[in-house]
């Protein structure tokens, strides 16, 4: 299944950071739309900001457009005050990007593990998101830190 | 300076106020006097001069007392301004008291600081020609008229200064017939003038007879003709009045212009048309600006307008904002997108113009931008 781009994609001034407060705010919250289901679709979990600007995300190559660094950054900004953005070093050239809360991954784990009885049971983090019984679940291939991001907002005992 | 009295500065019966003018500074003979810049006031009767601070401190002299009076132009820089000359005659023995008890000279001079000397100069021309002082003890003819008339004893400094109004009189005379053939000039002028209105009314009516071509080089040369009686800073003096006046000639002279480029021109359009029409006595920015500031308290049909940008607009006042607007956004999702170069050539407007409609447009919601290497392009707002 290939990634649908969004009507705004082809559209060249959404590539342009509008300084008209209200069309901003509309335009920004498509960007962080655009950006959370393209890292959904592919699986990213990291994204480093050097190498986004080559992303197809932000560099639309049929309509010769791009985002500039400075309108990128105020992306990931937006997404970070969302929640659904973290920083992983002081210079901001690396985040992480959680296209799920890290709640919602837990309430989905604890759904799953109530549905297969196994509550009460012990599991390794490894076999939650990798093991062969997790297959075709949503959560399966979750990264490590996530997972247990995810475990800080959900009581397991 | 001591044929001045002091005075209360009211005006007796039958005595009126012909003009007054600010900025003057008196002069005894050819050293300043010892007062301070004031108010000259010309009426009927007197000349009057008071203290622009000290409203307390006023003099006055009365006009029976001039022998004659002449201008004396101003020269380059600062230092000389605009002056008039007054002769006067010797002090009379029953003269009431002044601020000087005696002087060398037997004329004064008005320093005319903020100009309005011409305007002054005129007045007073008026005023002695007429002297209405006169009028209502006619049989008391002073020694004023008789030397204007006949030659009388030439005796002393009267004398001299007699024989001195004689020659000018006989060189004014002079002038002014070798001038004759320009004031037959000037009326033919004006003729010229409104015959090409006229005919220019008479194309706006018949729209259609002439080609484009030619009305439009018509128009240039109506423009260029200029206009009969430009209002200078030396005719009105500086200050407000000079302002109000000039905004008035201008909300005549603009109207047609701004019509033809749809209701609003730069600033910078207005200061080059305007100074092409006057053609001699042209205009300073600042005055110009100043005096555009002044339209709507005169409530003429413009209006000035400053962008937030900084640009400054003179537009008509039935001019509405909405409505290009409007236009401008169904110009754009015609063409799908433009540029501020494609928006004016497509509208006949300037450049700069364009642009500031289509930033308010952006502003009001209904445009959005895209700026990329390309240049700066204009979309309909789809977001």
């Amino acid at each position: 299944m290939s990634f649908e781009w969004p009507w705004q994609y082809n559209f060249p001034p959404f590539f342009t950071l509008q300084p008209n407060v209200d069309t901003r705010q509309k335009q920004l919250a498509a960007w962080c739309s655009l950006a959370l289901a393209y890292c959904r679709h592919h699986k990213l979990y990291t994204l480093d900001v050097m190498e986004s600007q080559e992303s197809p995300v932000f560099n639309n190559k049929k309509i010769e457009r791009k985002l500039s660094t400075e309108a990128i950054q105020v992306v990931f900004e937006e997404l970070r005050k969302k929640g659904n953005l973290d920083w992983l070093d002081k210079n901001k050239s690396r985040c992480l990007v959680m296209w799920r809360r890290p709640e919602e991954w837990g309430k989905l784990i604890y759904q799953w593990v109530s549905k297969v009885g196994m509550i009460n049971s012990v599991f390794t983090l490894y076999e939650l998101s990798n093991g062969d019984d997790t297959e075709g679940e949503e959560f399966h291939g979750l990264e490590e830190w996530i997972l247990l991001r995810s475990f800080k907002g959900v009581k397991f005992f | 300076m001591d044929r001045f009295a002091w005075t209360n500065g009211l005006l007796e019966m039958n005595e009126t106020l012909v003009i007054q003018q600010r900025g003057v500074k008196l002069y005894d003979g050819d050293d300043k006097a010892k007062l301070d810049v004031g108010v000259v006031l010309l009426t009927t009767h007197r000349l009057i001069w008071r203290d622009h601070k000290n409203h307390e401190c006023c003099i006055a002299l009365s006009l029976s007392q001039i022998i004659y009076f002449e201008e004396q132009a101003a020269g380059i820089g600062k230092r000389y301004v605009a002056k008039i000359v007054i002769h006067l005659y010797p002090v009379t023995a029953n003269k009431e008291p002044g601020p000087y008890q005696q002087s060398k000279f037997p004329y004064i001079k008005l320093s005319f600081k903020e100009h309005g000397q011409i305007e002054f100069f005129r007045r007073l021309t008026e005023e002695m020609t007429q002297k209405r002082w006169e009028t209502p003890v006619p049989q008391t003819i002073s020694t004023a008229t008789g030397s204007q008339t006949g030659k009388t004893r030439a005796v002393g400094i009267v004398g001299i200064e007699r024989k001195i109004e004689q020659k000018r009189k006989e060189t004014e005379q002079n002038i002014s017939e070798a001038f004759e053939d320009l004031s037959q000039l000037m009326v033919k002028a004006k003729e010229m003038v409104e015959l090409s209105r006229s005919i220019a009314n008479k194309i706006k009516d018949k729209h259609g007879d002439i080609t484009e071509d030619e009305t439009i080089r018509f128009k240039s040369y109506l423009l260029s003709m200029g206009i009969a009686n430009p209002v200078t800073r030396e005719t009105h003096g500086s200050g407000t009045n000079y302002h109000m006046q000039l905004a008035k000639q201008l909300g005549d002279m603009l109207l047609a212009p701004l019509e033809e480029r749809g209701g609003m021109m730069a600033l910078t359009e207005v200061y080059c048309l305007v100074n092409r029409a006057r053609g001699m006595e042209l205009l300073s920015p600042e005055d110009l600006v100043n005096a555009c500031k002044m339209f709507e308290s005169m409530q003429l049909p413009l209006r000035l307008r400053v962008f937030d940008s900084g640009v400054m607009v003179v537009q008509l006042q039935s001019h509405s904002e909405e409505e290009m607007i409007a236009s401008a956004l169904d110009n754009v999702t015609d063409k799908g997108s433009l540029t501020s170069e494609e928006f004016a050539k497509l509208l006949g407007l300037s450049v700069l113009l364009s642009k500031e409609r289509l930033l308010l447009a952006e502003k009001m919601g209904h445009l959005c931008r895209d700026d990329s290497v390309e240049g700066l392009r204009f979309y309909p707002n789809l977001f």
